[in-house]
């Protein structure tokens, strides 16, 4: 007999990977195809855990060299190890590969390994395998980094952020093109490592997904780490010969050339849905490739489901595993939620931006009555015994509601501190709430509480 | 050759008929005795088979009205040779995405517009100001007009209503019951029952065993509709309509046929309890082979109830009130309710819904009757 799965995903990333194991859960036949030789998309192999494992290894090396000495540590000069560095990222790596393929056995699902092409609403053909029929699918193929249209990726020279993960050694020079979230993470590991970092940005600040506040200083932060940034520049030629690559970029002032070794381009990233077999079932898709769906996530196939990177919102992989259990769930009968508004965005530079919530430019431009109050964390209990005291917090209020409308926070530790205001989110909380809250002592979070009471009763340390 | 396909005698006295659905496209290739076509007439549908193996062409279409004997089409031998697939109708995806009656994805909008509402799920601390907004006013002689945003259930369940009113030909019949034998049944063995099963006899399992007994003797109340074929459940799911603060719920008693009286009070008792601390569950709520609404809680005397999609039937029970009735010539004041049953005339008949709900009223105006399986 032929064996029909209640569900199957394609893609093994975060979003696939989690919808399978939530299905699974459920008691869903489940089968994940995925089309590379390890399981984890982007977010496991080439995105969020390497980079992550660089920004350590590498953040350790600047706060040695910048911390020590204060400290009372006399360390001489620190030998970087840089082939040492990619091995341990390449550890982690398999760690987590490994981690997956073990869920996926406790949870007896089924994997496939090879490209995957839908064939009719029940049926997806795999490159040299069986086809795979399934009741329903979910596509969780997740997306690919945009080239400069007169300059492909060769992953030695020209990067995306996949081959600036593997690169041999840090590049003398390295020009990055986006001065994105993903920029300014890539652009910090080698800036510590010791190469020159230039950033060219098409837009008049750095990470504009951010609150305009923290981009600012972020950016001021950044250039005194030794970065340089072109801001509200766009690079119109490219040139490579031997030895480097000249970049054309043109500005208010006028065109000028920049030299480097390799260059980054962080432009953004786009859906992949290569030989996905969308067009032959007729799935739509908008015209930058984004997958349409509809409040449940179904395609206009309505068997067919599209979550992640394939589909509008944030390219965040955590927004991906939500979206992820959401179809299991909604699959297998329940009515989950995600409420977007309470879904996290983080930049791991140093130190740290993470923000939830509307930026202060969004609440603006709803029409609705705000209030913001900041804190800094130069007058923070625990930013001052460990000297870290660059950055702030930023609470914007609905004055009427007192509601937390959003919630930034540039300062070490960003990304762990936001998940306080993430719950505060999610749960509509009033300002009263978060400020009427005991933290512990003496922590960063208290950053938090001040800049609430600034906005209710008065802040009690500025 | 040509073979001819000519319309075959359907039945005796009909002499014509109208192509209800055409089973295989002008021009497929059949085989011999294949099904063809169906036509209709006001007392049976009949297929019409291929009467060859060949290349099929119809001279007919859907809604054509023939004549028995006439010739509709042909089928040439000439092209039996290899059968070509007939694709299977692909179909065809919709060409926009329509917006979904269960909506996962909560955006900025929709946040922004809850602001001044609060969550009503955990118990909130009273340290601040109350931030609700003050208590609406009922407009004093002014001419405006208040606008609030249809809940999405509301609106599922309005949509709902109107499928049964399109879709089904839905009827009700009224009847009425004297209820005092089981009011009298209820009096003198109430605490028994209490002490032997710890729960209050109530109607209800009067009405739901009245109800199984019914539905095996007329089972087409216990069908329904599906497509081209009617579905006749061998159980009884009786689903007991209840209103809770958040509206409307229909949990179900299953296999209602195999559970004792006590069983069936312990059960609704259970769904009492769930329905006020809110954790009825989905499967508490799915399914149902037929349903029992009381509106006499509320106070309603007569009543059309509605059916409840896709069940072929639904029982109204309405308040008691002591009226004069005629007793063998005697005027006798008697508890006395009216029930209503609204039924799907598309499967059951009147005859068939007037008597299931006499043998209702028999089986509760003496409840000896259910114990004989009368």
């Amino acid at each position: 007999m032929e064996e029909i799965f209640d569900l199957a995903v394609i893609g093994s990333g975060p979003g696939g990977y989690v919808a399978a194991i939530r299905a699974a859960q459920l008691g869903l036949k489940t089968v994940c195809i995925e089309k590379e030789k390890e399981l984890g998309g982007t977010c496991l192999n080439v995105g969020c855990i390497p980079s992550k494992s660089l920004l350590h290894s590498s953040e350790l090396l600047w706060k040695i060299q910048n911390e020590a000495m204060e400290n009372g540590l006399e360390v001489g000069h620190v030998k970087v190890n840089f082939p040492v560095m990619i091995e341990r990222k390449k550890k982690v790596v398999a760690g987590f590969v490994k981690g997956i393929d073990s869920l996926f056995q406790k949870n007896k699902i089924t994997r496939v390994f090879g490209h995957a092409t839908l064939k009719d609403p029940n049926t997806i053909s795999v490159k040299s395998g069986k086809d795979v029929r399934a009741k329903n699918i979910l596509l969780a193929t997740g997306s690919e980094s945009i080239p400069l249209p007169f300059l492909p990726f060769d992953e030695k020279k020209i990067l995306s952020s996949t081959g600036a993960l593997a690169l041999p050694k840090p590049p003398k020079k390295m020009l990055i093109v986006g001065a994105g979230i993903i920029g300014v993470e890539l652009g910090s590991v080698y800036s510590r490592l010791g190469s020159e970092v230039i950033f060219i940005e098409f837009l008049d600040r750095v990470c504009p997904a951010l609150d305009g506040t923290l981009s600012k200083q972020l950016e001021k932060i950044l250039t005194k780490q030794g970065m340089k940034f072109h801001l509200s520049h766009k690079v119109i030629k490219a040139q490579q010969s031997e030895q480097k690559i000249t970049l054309t970029i043109q500005g208010g002032s006028g065109e000028s050339t920049l030299d480097g070794d390799a260059v980054l381009v962080a432009i953004g990233r786009r859906p992949f849905t290569k030989d996905l077999g969308l067009e032959a079932l007729g799935i739509i898709k908008d015209a930058k490739g984004f997958v349409q769906i509809d409040d449940s996530f179904r395609t206009n196939v309505k068997n067919i489901f599209a979550i992640g990177d394939l589909v509008d919102g944030p390219m965040l992989a955590h927004k991906a595993s939500e979206e992820g259990v959401a179809v299991a769930e909604f699959i297998a009968g329940h009515l989950p939620k995600i409420e977007y508004m309470a879904i996290p965005n983080v930049a791991y530079t140093y130190p740290e931006v993470a923000g939830v919530g509307l930026t202060e430019e969004s609440a603006k431009a709803t029409g609705l009555k705000i209030k913001t109050a900041s804190f800094p964390f130069k007058a923070n209990s625990r930013a001052r015994c460990t000297h870290e005291e660059e950055g702030l917090v930023k609470i914007i209020m609905h004055e009427e509601s007192k509601r937390v409308l959003g919630v930034h926070i540039l300062g070490a530790h960003a990304s762990e501190l936001i998940c306080g205001p993430v719950l505060a989110m999610q749960l509509k909380a009033t300002v009263s709430e978060l400020a009427d809250t005991c933290y512990a002592h003496p922590t960063f979070s208290e950053a938090i509480k001040e800049a609430a009471l600034a906005l209710t009763k008065g802040a009690i340390h500025i | 050759m040509k073979v001819e396909i000519k319309v075959p005698p359907v039945g005796e006295s009909i002499t014509e008929a109208t192509v209800a659905s055409l089973l295989k496209e002008n021009g497929a290739i059949v085989k011999m005795d294949e099904e063809i076509l169906e036509l209709e007439t006001e007392k049976v549908n009949q297929i019409v088979y291929a009467p060859a193996a060949g290349a099929l062409h119809l001279s007919v279409k859907v809604n054509d009205v023939v004549k028995i004997g006439q010739v509709i089409g042909n089928i040439d031998t000439e092209k039996a040779g290899k059968e070509a697939p007939t694709p299977a109708a692909k179909p065809a995806p919709a060409k926009e995405i329509s917006t979904s009656e269960f909506p996962i994805r909560k955006k900025e909008a929709e946040y922004l517009q809850d602001l001044g509402k609060k969550p009503s799920e955990a118990p909130k601390p009273q340290k601040e100001m109350p931030a609700e907004a003050p208590p609406r006013e009922f407009p004093k002689g002014d001419r405006s007009e208040r606008r609030e945003r249809l809940t999405k259930l509301r609106k599922v369940v309005g949509d709902r209503l109107m499928e049964v009113k399109n879709q089904t030909a839905m009827l009700t019949t009224f009847n009425e019951v004297d209820m005092s034998a089981v009011i009298a049944v209820r009096k003198r063995e109430q605490d028994n029952f209490i002490k032997r099963h710890n729960v209050k006899l109530g109607f209800m399992s009067f009405f739901a065993k009245a109800c199984v007994a019914a539905l095996q003797e007329y089972p087409d109340i216990n069908g329904y509709i599906d497509k081209d074929e009617i579905v006749y459940f061998n159980y009884c799911d009786i689903g007991i309509a209840v209103g809770t603060e958040k509206g409307l719920m229909v949990p179900v008693l299953r296999n209602c046929e195999k559970m004792s009286f006590s069983e069936v009070e312990l059960k609704l008792k259970d769904f009492a309890d769930k329905a006020r601390k809110g954790t009825i569950s989905m499967d508490d709520l799915r399914g149902g082979t037929f349903t029992i609404t009381n509106g006499g809680v509320y106070g309603s005397l007569f009543s059309t109830p509605i059916l409840n999609p896709p069940q072929s039937g639904i029982l109204g029970m309405h308040a008691i009130q002591e009226r004069p009735v005629a007793i063998n010539g005697k005027v006798e004041i008697r508890p006395m309710m009216y029930l209503a049953l609204s039924y799907d005339h598309r499967i059951v008949d009147g005859k068939e819904a007037i008597s299931f709900l006499v043998h209702i009223k028999k089986n509760l105006e003496d409840p000896t009757r259910l114990l004989l399986d009368l």
